[in-house]
């Protein structure tokens, strides 16, 4: 937690309600999003109990497993769940746009431009919390390898149409959900405390109760209060009154009510299937009362979770989340393509070129996402200054200069000034953002004295060897007059506090002027305007490319293994009783 | 006290509050219940049972399964045990001091007997802040080579070779409990017969000289069967820790010495031992009179813990939010001194020296101002 944070949080507790964090919001919401509220059997790994699902928050499809042991309940539930969720996540296959992408030709080995189809949007699966996000892999992972009896005539359980379709499409979204920043899979308290402080802990902010509690508490009551009553307040029967957001439930749930009504439900299906009158509506009674039990379990947190998601569409978008989410909408299309390819499940470990490239993709994601959260939102941004990642200031004094190229280039010396102390070094590379949205680059010359006259050793050491377009920088400020400045990343901390609480700052800018030998109007800041410049680049790239699958070197485990069923691997072998 | 709640009072070895109340064998959990501050804890049935029949299930066939697993899993290219290798020996005893002395006594006979053994749940005793803890593993397979390794039977399924890193964690620390106390066992029954050099070299795979291994193995349920798979563990960085934080315990009688004269935590439980009588405000006290140290992570380990969390709340700890929080606040300690700190600073923000107060002033002036150039922004409530 940074120190702006940890800040928000006190005034947080000071104030009895959550505090902004952000001033946007930085995650795409969907129109239509699809929510899922699971809830699992405790102590089972993979035994769904029941979950609310649906796109409409009045009209939720509630699915239950009476008897999770029971292998064909529980598939049961796995289709009418792939019934519930495939066809939304088709239903964005097929509205599609055309985009320009270079690929490589395999004959010639040239790039050529090809037009590939991008889906115009994207479903988004909403969950209540981070249990929830881990719980949809574990069902992608338990459902992907399944086969169907028209797939394998000869499996012995087979699963339902659909469900390892399914298992693959909540596998993707649970991958996905692993880049940062990305949008097809999210949890509401993920989305929640990006967004606000509350006056509680990192740790208790999981829960979704407590923190919706502190975010929009009830009228008069404070935020401690209401989140406490979230968490621990029980009813006459001892049950949690705002139950968990799962997917576990709470034991005195499981114990006082859903244990009895499942053994209920046990006898009165032991009972028809003997043909002992008036079984059957004893069995559809028990069904009924576990319905409304498991239903009473997930609706508060159904709730709760449209509840987080007004909260979150109050707050406008921010200027660069439809880039990112244009991201997300790549990776649909390319999983929709690898399906109708008729490509094999994931796997259940990746090789070592996949899993570099992933985590190569994650770490880069996550530099553009700091980058652009930051520069879609002040309050970001303050936190970035305060690290001394960035500065912010007023244009105090601008100096046209020239590179000495051939063709001489614009690099005019901006002075700014600022209370910010970022942590600058002699020619450390700074960006910002022109009013037209492209980025312009420079770089930090050395400390200005406040007086007014350059103060600009910094300078000297990069006069001689200025070599961003191949010629001999200025030298710049030190031209102006003789003063001694103060010697660059030496002077940081010295400069700053000979001069109170404000320092000049010398920039040199290097680009983002056009090509012309006066720079293009509007690229030049001017006297007096405010500007904000970040010593982190604003579209980070990763880094270099990896090698083919194919060319895995030895000590990575070799190329894969080209004697693998192309059909992907083995499904689980499933035992006769695989429950306990 | 288990071995959970000797790893979890290892984990915040300053809390004393904890480490009496532990060491006092007292019941944290009605503690709570009567100062109206219960914990959220419980177990589920469904959890508890298949918990059972999972362990059950492993240990089936006289601990040839568990054996044949345990040894896979070394890959030293020793020989397969084959049928009827396993003994169990019979750990019944009245009382947990006299199971503490048959598994002594059953380590003791299975090391020198040089075969592999199997001890379902043996008990095993661990000296905490002055007083003994017993412990009761989920079982201890003695090697031929008089080796012995504690085995943790979890319920939670290893899908595709990795399981959830903090179930993984937990069950680490909680196996690391039982390895340290082992360990004092097995110095206790190593001693070689003909009193030969106690050095490790002499020691190291010698036949008949006790040695706890320092990898566990944790036996948990196949992907989605219930199927068992193991995997060893490390768990040196985990004994390291708990030796040195056990160590690190204040002791009990110093704690104790310290209290103010006839404290007791007694709930004066009415006759049918259900009802506390005793008044809250008598037992807020002599809880208080013990010094706690709260921390966000306590909730999930210490039945006290909500009722730790509202006074260190209601006193405006900074710890509240955060066991981090403290580092960069310097000497600010509550919520209060950081607020007055970041927000009444002279107007021409001045250094104070004291970079904790500058550093939150320049927050605090950031936040501000960062706020304020919201669109539509609406005046500070």
């Amino acid at each position: 937690m940074s120190l702006i944070t940890t800040l928000a949080r006190m005034e947080a507790v000071r104030e009895g309600r959550a505090q902004p964090l952000t001033t946007v919001r930085h995650r795409h919401l969907s129109e239509r999003p699809l929510a899922f509220v699971p809830l699992t059997t405790a102590g089972e790994a993979g035994a769904p109990l029941g979950a609310l699902v649906g796109t409409d928050r009045d009209a939720p499809r509630l699915l239950i497993v009476a008897q999770p042991r029971d292998r064909d309940l529980r598939f049961a539930f796995l289709a009418e769940l792939a019934e519930e969720i495939q066809p939304y996540l088709d239903s964005y296959a097929d509205e599609v746009e055309l985009e320009e992408r270079k690929e490589t030709d395999p004959e010639t080995g040239k790039k050529v431009p090809v037009q590939v189809e991008l889906c115009a949007d994207a479903p988004q699966l909403l969950v209540p919390s981070a249990a929830g996000v881990a719980f949809v892999r574990l069902l992608g992972r338990s459902m992907r390898f399944r086969r169907t009896a028209e797939q394998d005539p000869e499996t012995p359980f087979p699963a339902p149409a659909r469900v390892p379709l399914l298992g693959r499409w909540l596998t993707h979204y649970g991958e996905r959900s692993r880049v940062p920043g990305s949008c097809l899979l999210l949890s509401l308290t993920e989305l929640l405390s990006r967004h606000w402080a509350t006056g509680q802990s990192p740790l208790e902010d999981q829960h979704l109760g407590s923190l919706l509690a502190w975010i929009d508490p009830p009228e008069g009551v404070p935020g401690a209060e209401a989140a406490l009553r979230a968490e621990s307040e029980r009813d006459e029967d001892g049950l949690l009154r705002c139950p968990p957001a799962g997917p576990a439930t709470d034991p005195a749930f499981d114990n006082q009510l859903l244990a009895p009504a499942m053994s209920r439900y046990d006898a009165a299906r032991a009972e028809a299937s003997q043909g002992v009158a008036g079984a059957e509506a004893r069995l559809r009674l028990a069904e009924a009362e576990l319905r409304g039990l498991i239903a009473s379990q997930l609706r508060p947190t159904w709730d709760a979770l449209w509840h987080g998601v007004d909260l979150l569409r109050s707050l406008p978008e921010g200027a660069r989340v439809a880039e990112r989410w244009k991201r997300d909408r790549w990776s649909y299309t390319a999983h929709r393509d690898r399906v109708r390819a008729g490509e094999p499940p994931q796997p259940k470990r990746d090789d070592a070129v996949t899993a570099a490239q992933k985590l190569a993709a994650r770490e880069t994601a996550q530099a553009q996402l700091d980058a652009h959260e930051a520069l879609d939102d002040p309050l970001v941004m303050a936190g970035r200054r305060l690290a001394g990642e960035a500065f912010a200031g007023e244009v105090t004094d601008v100096e046209m200069a020239w590179s000495e190229a051939r063709v001489p280039r614009p690099r005019p010396l901006i002075t700014v000034r600022t209370e910010d102390r970022p942590h600058l070094a002699e020619r450390v590379k700074l960006h910002r953002v022109l009013a037209d949205g492209r980025a312009q680059s420079g770089e930090f010359v050395g400390f200005a004295r406040t007086d007014g006259a350059a103060g600009t050793g910094g300078a000297d050491g990069a006069a001689g060897t200025d070599g961003t377009d191949g010629a001999a920088g200025t030298g710049g400020a030190d031209g102006t007059d003789g003063t001694t400045g103060t010697g660059g990343a030496d002077g940081a901390g010295g400069a700053g506090d000979a001069d109170g609480p404000g320092r000049a700052l010398v920039v040199r800018l290097t680009g983002g002027m056009g090509r012309g030998k006066q720079p293009e109007p509007g690229s030049v800041p001017e006297k007096g305007d405010r500007v904000c410049w970040t010593l982190f680049e604003h579209a980070p790239r990763g880094g270099p490319e990896l090698p083919d699958p194919e060319s895995t070197p030895w000590t990575h485990g070799g190329p894969p293994d080209a004697a693998a069923p192309a059909h992907g691997p083995e499904p689980d072998p499933m035992t006769e009783e695989d429950y306990l | 006290m288990d071995a959970r709640a000797l790893a979890a009072l290892a984990a915040n070895p300053g809390c004393r509050r904890r480490a009496l109340l532990d060491g006092a064998g007292v019941d944290k959990g009605a503690l709570a219940r009567a100062l109206g501050a219960p914990a959220n804890f419980g177990q589920s049935q469904f959890a508890h049972q298949r918990g059972n029949s999972f362990e059950a299930r492993v240990k089936a066939d006289g601990g040839a399964d568990l054996v044949r697993l345990l040894h896979e899993r070394l890959r030293d290219g020793s020989e397969a045990p084959g049928p009827g290798a396993v003994a169990t020996p019979d750990l019944s005893a009245p009382g947990p001091q006299g199971r503490t002395a048959r598994t002594a006594l059953a380590l003791r006979e299975a090391t020198e007997a040089g075969r592999w053994a199997l001890l379902d749940h043996p008990m095993v005793s661990l000296d905490v802040a002055g007083s003994p803890a017993f412990l009761e593993p989920d079982a201890v397979v003695v090697h031929p080579d008089g080796s012995w390794t504690v085995v943790e039977i979890k319920s939670f399924p290893m899908v595709d070779g990795s399981a959830d890193p903090a179930k993984v964690g937990a069950a680490a620390r909680q196996s690391a409990v039982y390895t340290l106390a082992l360990e004092r066992v097995a110095a206790m029954v190593g001693e070689p017969p003909e009193g030969a050099g106690a050095t490790a070299d002499t020691a190291r795979g010698a036949p008949g000289r006790a040695r706890v291994r320092h990898q566990v193995l944790l036996v948990c349920p196949k992907d989605f069967s219930n199927l068992p798979t193991a995997e060893m563990i490390d768990v040196r960085k985990q004994l390291a820790v708990t030796r040195r934080q056990l160590d690190r315990l204040t002791r009990i009688e110093e704690i104790a010495a310290a209290l103010p004269e006839g404290t007791t935590f007694d709930l004066r439980l009415t006759d049918d031992g259900r009802t506390p009588t005793r008044p809250v405000e008598e037992l807020t006290a002599a809880v208080d009179a013990v010094e706690a140290a709260y921390a966000p992570e306590c909730l999930s380990t210490c039945e006290l813990a909500a009722h730790c969390r509202a006074r260190s709340r209601a006193a405006g700890l900074v710890e509240a939010l955060g066991r981090g929080v403290r580092g960069e606040l310097g000497g600010l300690t509550t919520v209060a001194a950081v607020l007055t700190a970041a927000t009444d600073g002279p107007a021409d923000a001045s250094p104070t020296g004291d970079p904790a107060v500058d550093a939150l002033r320049r927050a605090a002036a950031l936040r501000a101002e960062a706020l304020a150039s919201r669109p539509g922004a609406v005046s500070c409530r």
